[in-house]
């Protein structure tokens, strides 16, 4: 990846968490109601993504994120009054800017037209508001990136122009007028070391980060600038003396910031300017409490004579800092202020899976070493055995903050969930009202990627199902606005997410009545409400009169009952006629790891999914019945089950054959129907790594993936519905390669369940 | 895990020894029974010892299973068996040659590691026109004589690219390799 692209990369990265907050906060932007830092940052992130457009050449993109940079500008100022109509408009024109962000991202032009509509509404917005002369102005001619480049100090393509216009600025005053009374005039003289720019860093940066402080007149020195013909092009010849007025409240330590990276590359001198004794007095007692005079809460805190020196930042930093002596250099606050940054990097996911990768190997090795250790006489090699355990200890603690690294927050998920409950609201004419908690849950990546689909068909589901219109709700003696509760919990290492509302509950008899009209379920069948209430999982079921723009397609709640399963999840839902229904999904914290039960056959070791098994059961020979004498079923907690030989099917090698001197392990698939796995031995629960099969070979039928187990062997992991699939259609016969996926399973056998 | 040596170690001195000027390329070459192969030492990770294999269900028996590679999973292939000379009964001198092909990581057992060679394009003799229900010659990039030895070079990505089945069925192959490459 070449630099220029890396740096796209990051854009686009950044574009999208800035879309976000500009979503979030233009969903909690509400008539009224206006939070002026909301609306700051919603403007801050516009500007910031049309910047970095401009700096990459994205003209659409700057040019549409200039119209909705003017609303939210005229919004800023409150020349527009905050409207639900104009919520609607920004949101959308958030959408719209997303899309182009995705143009942009594949390398490919907005189809022309693209953004007229919402162009169109932007300016109505800015028309209705009467803000005419900026109105107009500005949006006729979407203007070229370049245009953005001059806006104001955020453009990263706009340093070479502000830096010339504060030198331009600096040449024609030349006379520096003395500072007004409330603010100190700082005297910097900023000389780099030639190699600066080697190094990354980026004068023209500090000078842009010393304008946002105050008035800065920034004279250029080309004394040492050498003939053109000498010139290296790499090495930095200039220096700068910037003379700052800022406010008294701006400190030396924030201009120590400004050159915190740079301290050690370059000759830095600041001085505060002796101004009018007038000025040089106020400012410590400005900052300060005026019940508390400064020199005395000061020096009684420090040792007499360390008073300028030593105040610390954090306690007053301004007052501190003005008089923090002329000439000082500037890396000595830099340090001290390294707090006020934020702790965060942005890490390549592969380098985390990379270490991800290691630990567990890491715990592989340390079991191996404890299960050759474990042959040692007790009493010898003491100190080994003591080390032994410290390092299995801190193997598990490593693991377990690896594993954080990768775990998010929900909320990344429950933070989309408001707008699709307002676009639904809005489409079934409902009034619905979120509530979400424990949003900060942390769940590995993975699964919180995976979240989004099913959590969104839920919701939906509970809006266009769930809840009554209104009125109804009125009748009911029900506030007009229903709720949807969406909560997320650590419960017993897995992640519980419930999904609650004070609807209507399940029909059951219109449940039952469809289900049986579908053919899914036998008429007459006797079926406890429970059972009625899982029928919604079935695919094909919806119970809609009509189909819905929302849900009702019948490819809801199966999809969602797929979605969770296939990542080790389980799906329940609990509903009380005319209170509503309760719908909890139980999730692994992590697929990176997988409870599982080891198994052996022949000389092979295999792991089952623990969420497959039912239980598992040696059973007497008068359990096992021959059905036409093709395969063999078995009478388990009141059915029948087919039993299927893991030796057969896989072609294993001395392998016990009578299921009655092994085992047979009932299991489950996702869709609910069982199957008896004729295993030779259960060795036991573990926790196991998941490993791909398919990144450096392929996939197989009847194998999910594999695993290392504690003594370094791989085992494979097991995939019950594959090895449905292929008893289906080898037969039990073995050897031979199953054929290509396979003919639509019969029906009969999933439903048949149902109705036992 | 158990014994594992770097390329370094095998027959580095030997390596060193030979000139190492640009048209030459350097083939391991290894033995399988009395016959002798080579790769191009570019494609070679490392050499292992034997260690036990994991089997894996319904596959030709030149697939051998997989093993564990410091926590990736690789298959390991057995040159005798894929050259029909049936499985090969593993001692613990035998040696699992692990080769880099394209993105996928893939071991094959061989009898012995014998050599390091220098060889320059000009001393790679074409495969014999053989009767291509014999053997697959695509996967044979040429001959070049050693002293008095002949090595067969390998080309691995064929060897590989039809390590999915039946090579007597070479369209279902293909099928089977392009869908593998589409995960």
């Amino acid at each position: 990846m070449d630099d220029l692209s890396r740096f796209k990369q990051t854009y686009f990265d950044e574009s999208a968490e800035l879309l976000a907050v500009a979503e979030a906060g233009l969903l909690r932007l509400a008539p009224g109601d206006v939070d002026m830092d909301e609306v700051n940052a919603i403007f801050r992130a516009v500007h910031s993504i049309k910047g970095g457009g401009g700096a990459f050449g994205f003209s659409d993109l700057v040019a549409f994120s200039h119209e909705f940079e003017t609303v939210m500008d005229e919004v800023r100022n409150s020349a527009i009054p905050v409207t639900t109509e104009l919520v609607d408009t920004l949101i959308r024109a958030n959408d719209v800017l997303a899309q182009m962000l995705a143009y942009a991202g594949e390398g490919v032009d907005a189809p022309p037209g693209a953004t007229d509509d919402t162009v169109a509404a932007l300016r109505r917005a800015l028309a209705a508001s009467g803000g005419g002369a900026t109105a107009s102005a500005a949006p006729q001619t979407p203007p070229p990136a370049a245009s953005a480049v001059n806006d104001d100090e955020d453009d990263e393509a706009g340093i070479f122009g502000d830096a010339m216009a504060a030198i331009n600025a600096a040449r024609d005053s030349e006379a520096p007028s003395p500072p007004p009374a409330d603010r100190v005039r700082w005297t910097i003289v900023f000389r780099p070391k030639s190699d600066l720019l080697l190094s990354g860093n980026e004068p023209a940066y500090m000078l842009r980060a010393l304008r946002r402080l105050g008035d800065a007149e920034i004279v250029c020195h080309l004394d040492d600038l050498p003939k053109l013909a000498d010139l290296d092009a790499e090495l930095l010849h200039l220096s700068w003396t910037i003379t700052l007025t800022a406010d008294a409240e701006v400190g030396r330590e924030r201009i120590d910031d400004v050159f915190e990276f740079v301290a050690d590359e370059s000759d830095i001198q600041i001085t505060a300017d002796a101004p009018l004794p007038a000025v040089i007095v106020p400012p410590p007692t400005r900052d300060a409490p005026p019940n508390t005079p400064p020199a005395l809460s000061e020096s009684a805190l420090v040792p007499p004579g360390a008073t300028a020196a030593k105040t610390d930042g954090t306690a007053k930093p301004r007052g501190a800092g003005t008089n923090g002596g002329p000439g000082t250099n500037g890396g000595s606050g830099g340090g001290e202020h390294a707090g006020l940054t934020t702790h965060t990097i942005r890490v390549d996911l592969d380098k985390i899976d990379r270490l991800v990768n290691m630990v567990g190997e890491m715990v592989i090795t340390q079991a191996m070493i404890a299960e050759h250790l474990r042959d040692v006489p007790p009493g010898q090699f003491q100190e080994l055995q003591e080390g032994l355990e410290q390092l299995a200890q801190h193997t598990r603690e490593l693991r377990e903050s690896v594993m954080s690294i990768r775990a998010q927050p929900v909320s990344s998920v429950f933070s989309r969930m408001p707008r699709l409950v307002r676009e639904c609201a809005a489409l079934t004419g409902k009034e619905v009202q979120l509530a979400t908690s424990g949003e900060n849950t942390e769940v590995d990546k993975t699964v919180v990627e995976n979240l989004v689909d099913p959590l969104t068909h839920m919701i939906r589901n509970s809006i266009d199902h769930g809840l009554e219109s209104p009125d109804e709700r009125e009748r009911m003696g029900k506030p007009r606005a229903g709720t949807v509760h969406l909560s997320a919990q650590h419960r017993s290492g897995r992640i519980v997410i419930e999904v609650t509302d004070d609807g209507r509950g399940i029909n059951r008899a219109k449940v039952l009545s469809k289900a049986i009209e579908k053919g899914l379920v036998q008429p007459g069948a006797s079926m406890s409400d429970e059972e009625i209430d899982h029928l919604i999982f079935l695919p094909g079921f919806s119970t809609a009169d009509q189909v819905s723009n929302l849900s009702g397609r019948g490819v809801g709640m199966d999809v969602v009952r797929r979605n969770i399963s296939s990542l080790g999840g389980r799906i329940g839902v609990y509903s009380t006629p005319g209170e509503g229904s309760r719908f909890v999904l139980s999730l692994p914290l992590t697929l990176a790891v997988l409870d599982g039960m080891v198994i052996s056959v022949g000389e092979e070791r295999f792991v089952l999914p623990l969420t497959n098994i039912v239980e598992s059961l040696r059973p007497k020979p008068a359990d096992l019945h021959g059905l036409v004498n093709k395969c063999d079923v078995i009478m388990a907690r009141g059915e029948y089950v087919r039993l299927v030989h893991l030796h057969h099917l896989f072609g294993i090698p001395k392998a016990i054959d009578d299921a009655t001197k092994g085992l047979v392990v009932l299991v489950e698939t996702e869709d609910g129907s069982r199957l008896g796995l004729v295993v030779d031995e259960v060795l036991g629960q573990q926790q196991v790594v998941i490993k791909s099969l398919e990144s450096n070979f392929r996939r197989l039928d009847g194998v999910a993936a594999a695993t290392i187990l504690g003594d370094g062997r791989v085992a494979l992991i097991l995939d019950v519905a594959g090895l449905r699939e292929m008893s289906r259609h080898g037969g039990d016969s073995g050897g031979g390669r199953s054929p290509a996926p396979a003919l639509p399973a019969p029906k009969s056998e999933s439903r048949q369940r149902q109705t036992v | 895990m158990s014994s594992s040596m770097t390329l370094a170690t095998v027959g580095g001195s030997r390596a060193d020894a030979l000139s190492l000027n640009g048209t030459e390329d350097q083939y391991v070459s290894f033995t399988v029974g009395a016959e002798e192969y080579g790769v191009n030492i570019l494609s070679v990770r490392e050499i292992r010892g034997w260690t036990p294999e994991s089997r894996l269900p319904n596959l030709p028996d030149y697939v051998r299973g997989v093993i564990n590679l410091r926590g990736i999973i690789i298959p390991i292939f057995d040159l005798r068996a894929r050259f029909g000379g049936g499985a090969t009964e593993v001692t613990k001198r035998h040696v699992v040659v692990v080769m880099q092909v394209g993105e996928r990581t893939r071991g094959i057992l061989v009898d012995a590691i014998s050599d390091i060679l220098a060889i320059g394009p000009e001393s790679i003799k074409p495969p014999p026109d053989v009767d291509s229900g014999l053997i697959d010659a695509e996967y044979l990039s040429g001959l070049y004589t050693a002293e008095n030895r002949m090595v067969t070079l390998l080309n691995v990505d064929k060897l590989f690219a039809t390590e999915h089945g039946d090579h007597q069925d070479p369209a279902s192959n293909r099928a089977i390799a392009a869908s593998d490459k589409t995960p």
